[in-house]
């Protein structure tokens, strides 16, 4: 008969913890096995990412004053608070692994609930941040005004990368803030406790890999031309 | 066949730690916004990814637990990290010996301005 | 279907009670196409990507039409780009990259690791989910529209000035090569960790060391076409001019994070093939592979080596001549562990007692045109000899030499190998013996030429040709078709031995391995009791050619 479920369970009832998927013999084994499986999913991400990088690398070596002044466009106050709010972030999320590993599913529903919230303020943040860019035509392509001519291929090129890696985290912040959602009701259901929280860690590791990823992108995009033009916002 | 695990395999992180991690974090951030408001030149560069990294390396040691993980672990982050510097290494260096046979006589690579 | 694999075995077997295995265990379409089974897995992968070499096949078959005379009269440029594309990507992203890894690999590694299935089950349906959706993208792409840019999709041509489904083809190869990290992913966690107790490193087959450099491949490479072909995207659709010069870009730096994935990528279309050999070898002399310590460290120095090389794909690109002549050493070297397993081959089978069925006549053809393909390659690497074979019909005869004399054989060899473990039937040894021989004819009719053209100047991917390279060209649109009816002869016997093959004992080759332990089909779970680890390939020389 069809089935919807592995067609391994048909006729096989074997007492197991809960949480024990059928190809693993133990929940050691099978926390060992998510975890690493988590890491290399990241090590992907961080090739991933470092593409991105790549590519701003170079050009930035090679145009580095219209980087400057276009990094000087951006604000620094938002993007500090930013940088503050998302670290925080990682902070809640990695009190609510404590609490998956000490087996309290409300802590660990709560601290996800705070993990979420400080994500939605995040992208909140960022939606401001480009309706001003959209505001100052400083989204690339025909519609992109720079006043200074010398300076205005290295501004749109900045302000390409810019939107680029800044989009890019967003996205895998909303991803993120999905599996916040379909985790917190997993620990409303009282899923988790001391022998069973892989889930929840490796949230947590994809969670802190974009906290990561922005704290190379805030000194990289924003503090740029901090220096040579006071910085400040626009 | 499936066997009950016992004691977890790690300690669990004491609260008072991870909150020292977020305020190790916050001075960090602190000190790159005001490193970057001083001019020293090429030295800028080098500063905020020091500082970036230190952060990184802070999340990824505690909040990410790498200190307690397995050693094939720690391996994969560190091939991670190896990787994207193989792609970085060999990008920079054919962009910066271009101008070692000019193109033309007045060219100039940026990298050397 | 299920309808035709679930009916009992045909006469002159004796009634028995139907054993329950992976094949039968459950019935319906929704028990395949929602299956956790790593074996069905590899089945529905194996139905896919054969469905991806006709179609590629078929691509190929325009070009070579055209190429039988020196005008380009049977189609004009635009659709003969669109020809070559279409064979180039189909073959490479949907056949070459994910054959040997999803079908035999889904299916053996398990059973080699003496686990009852891979890490993550769901993720493996999904990584099947995603090549069928990735694929569909992508024929969506070629039949509706076409897509001109070749499967390397250069900039600026492919993000401003083609009018083929860029995007949509793209997009199924993103999609695709998300199925690809989910896989490689899937198969280092689970030799690393789902060996059964007793299983050490160097007691696994040679095959597991190959599919595990690949997958680390897969992991570390995919990832950065990935981000090449969304940067791409976005400066087609958004004009985010990544790779612009009216922005102060450089289409150049595309082409090196392209090549920074797609150079490894042939290591992840060959390093499999490779294993696959070492098995073969082991089986058809009933011996030890020798070396095998070198022959396994091969696989993890190549996979290593083949992410520093990229460049030499863009000897005439603008790169500089300095980076140039640093990847041009790296890629001799680069050689060395291919050439390594060789030679170990060659010694495995002096003084063994070799038998000649169809999997070891595939091993010959591929030792043979592998090492062609190989040398050639080192031609290629020659920086100063690349300037003149760049872009030649030398290259592309160079490639087909390993991909198809090479990794199209191994997995022919491969699939002649285990099809019995995996389907229970024995096929037609004779009919499979004449179509090794079609193919390995068929194929050197058509490519050998090819080096000859390419060393007397005729471009690749040009649709007309001097007069004085048509008997060449002529020569080579024949060979294929010989090629085309021994491909097409394995797709006839292995169906019919489906319905009526001879049911398959479960070592019908007498040789060593846990999967020729259990039997053919193996049981859901691949053991019913603990698998004996021993040496690997632990042939008694004392007790030769019996089983």
């Amino acid at each position: 008969m069809a089935s919807h479920t592995t067609d391994l369970e048909a006729g096989q009832e074997h007492a197991h913890p809960p949480g024990l998927a059928h190809q693993f013999e133990d929940l050691d084994q099978q926390l060992d096995a998510t975890s690493f499986g988590m890491w290399l999913f990241l090590v992907n991400e961080i090739m991933f990412f470092g593409g991105l990088f790549a590519g701003y690398a170079l050009y930035r070596s090679q145009m580095p004053a219209g980087f400057e002044a276009a990094s000087n466009h951006l604000d620094i106050f938002l993007g500090g608070f930013n940088t503050v709010v998302l670290i925080g972030s990682s902070l809640t999320m990695a009190l609510g692994v404590r609490s998956a590993q000490l087996g309290r599913n409300i802590w660990v529903r709560n601290w996800l609930i705070a993990t979420l919230f400080l994500g939605l303020v995040f992208l909140g943040v960022k939606v401001i941040e480009y309706s001003a860019k959209y505001r100052d035509h400083l989204i690339p392509g025909a519609n992109f005004q720079w006043p200074d001519p010398a300076l205005a291929q290295g501004a749109q090129m900045f302000y390409v990368f810019y939107f680029a890696m800044t989009g890019m985290h967003a996205l895998h912040m909303v991803v993120g803030a999905g599996l916040l959602l379909y985790f917190i009701r997993q620990a409303q259901q009282g899923r988790y406790h001391a022998h069973y929280f892989g889930p929840i860690e490796n949230m947590g590791l994809y969670w802190h890999f974009v906290d990561i990823v922005w704290i190379f992108l805030f000194p990289l995009l924003y503090l740029l031309g901090l220096a040579f033009h006071g910085g400040g916002g626009h | 066949m499936a066997r009950q695990s016992h004691a977890p395999a790690h300690p669990v992180t004491p609260v008072g730690m991870y909150i020292g991690v977020f305020l190790t974090l916050m001075v960090l951030t602190l000190v790159t916004v005001v490193a970057a408001k001083f001019d020293l030149g090429a030295l800028n560069t080098p500063i905020a990814l020091g500082i970036a990294g230190t952060k990184a390396t802070v999340v990824v040691l505690f909040f990410m637990e790498l200190r307690h993980a397995r050693l094939l672990t720690k391996l994969a982050a560190v091939v991670g990290i190896a990787w994207l510097a193989i792609l970085l290494i060999f990008l920079f260096s054919d962009y910066g010996s271009r101008s070692w046979i000019p193109t033309s006589p007045t060219w100039v690579s940026p990298l050397f301005k | 279907m299920s309808a035709t694999l679930t009916s009992p075995p045909m006469a002159p077997q004796p009634p028995v009670e139907e054993r329950k295995h992976y094949l039968n265990a459950t019935h319906g379409l929704a028990s395949w196409l929602l299956t956790l089974d790593h074996k069905r897995i590899g089945m529905l992968y194996l139905i896919g990507i054969t469905i991806a070499f006709i179609l590629g096949g078929f691509a190929a078959s325009m070009v070579r039409m055209e190429l039988m005379t020196p005008q380009g009269d049977l189609m004009s440029a635009e659709n003969y780009n669109k020809a070559f594309t279409t064979h180039g990507v189909l073959m490479v992203f949907f056949v070459l990259i994910p054959a040997i890894p999803a079908t035999l690999g889904n299916f053996l590694i398990p059973i080699m690791c003496g686990a009852k299935d891979v890490a993550f089950p769901r993720l493996n349906l999904m990584s099947w989910y995603l090549f069928v959706i990735g694929g569909l993208m992508t024929l969506t792409a070629v039949v509706v529209r076409g897509v001109d840019t070749g499967w390397t999709f250069y900039t600026p041509y492919s993000s401003t000035y083609s009018n083929g489904a860029v995007m949509t083809a793209a997009l199924g190869i993103f999609i695709n090569g998300f199925s690809s990290i989910l896989t490689g992913v899937n198969f280092i966690v689970t030799i690393h960790k789902m060996r059964a107790p007793g299983l050490t490193w160097f007691k696994l087959p040679l095959f597991l060391w190959a599919l595990y450099a690949t997958s680390v491949i897969q992991v570390l490479g995919t990832p950065v076409v990935a981000i090449t072909i969304v940067l791409i995207g976005l400066e087609r659709t958004l004009q985010f001019g990544f790779f612009d010069p009216k922005l102060g870009g450089d289409p150049v730096l595309m082409q090196h994070m392209f090549w920074f994935y797609s150079h490894p990528a042939v290591y992840i279309m060959i390093l499999p093939p490779l294993g696959v050999i070492s098995e073969l070898v082991a089986a058809f002399c009933r011996k030890r592979v020798f070396g095998y310590h070198f022959v396994a460290m091969s696989s993890v120095s190549i996979a290593i080596i083949s992410f520093v090389v990229w460049g030499h794909h863009m000897f005439t690109s603008g790169q500089s001549v300095y980076a140039g002549l640093v990847f041009s050493v790296i890629t001799f070297f680069v050689a060395v562990p291919s050439a390594i397993k060789v030679f170990n081959w060659m010694a495995t089978m002096y003084k063994a007692s070799i038998s000649l069925e169809t999997p070891m006549l595939y091993c010959f053809g591929f030792i043979g045109l592998f090492t062609i393909g190989g040398l050639t390659g080192l031609y290629l690497s020659s920086i100063g000899v690349d300037i003149h074979l760049h872009d030649t019909y030398f290259v592309v005869a160079h490639f087909h030499y390993i991909m198809v004399g090479g990794a199209i054989m191994g997995l022919m060899g491969g699939l002649h190998y285990w099809w019995p473990k995996m389907t229970g039937r024995l096929y037609n040894e004779f009919w499979s013996k004449i179509s090794a021989g079609l193919i390995f004819a068929g194929f050197n009719f058509t490519f050998f030429p090819q080096f000859i053209l390419g060393w007397v100047g005729m471009p690749r991917r040009y649709h007309a040709y001097p007069e004085e390279l048509q008997v060449l060209n002529v020569f080579s649109t024949a060979g294929a078709s010989i090629l085309a009816i021994g491909y097409a002869m394995p797709i006839i016997y292995f169906i019919y031995s489906l319905g009526k093959g001879a049911p398959s004992p479960p070592n019908p080759w007498g040789a060593k391995g846990l999967e020729w332990d259990i039997p053919s089909p193996p049981p859901v779970e691949n053991f019913d009791e603990p698998p004996v680890i021993t040496e690997p390939y632990d042939y008694n020389p004392k007790a030769v050619g019996g089983h």
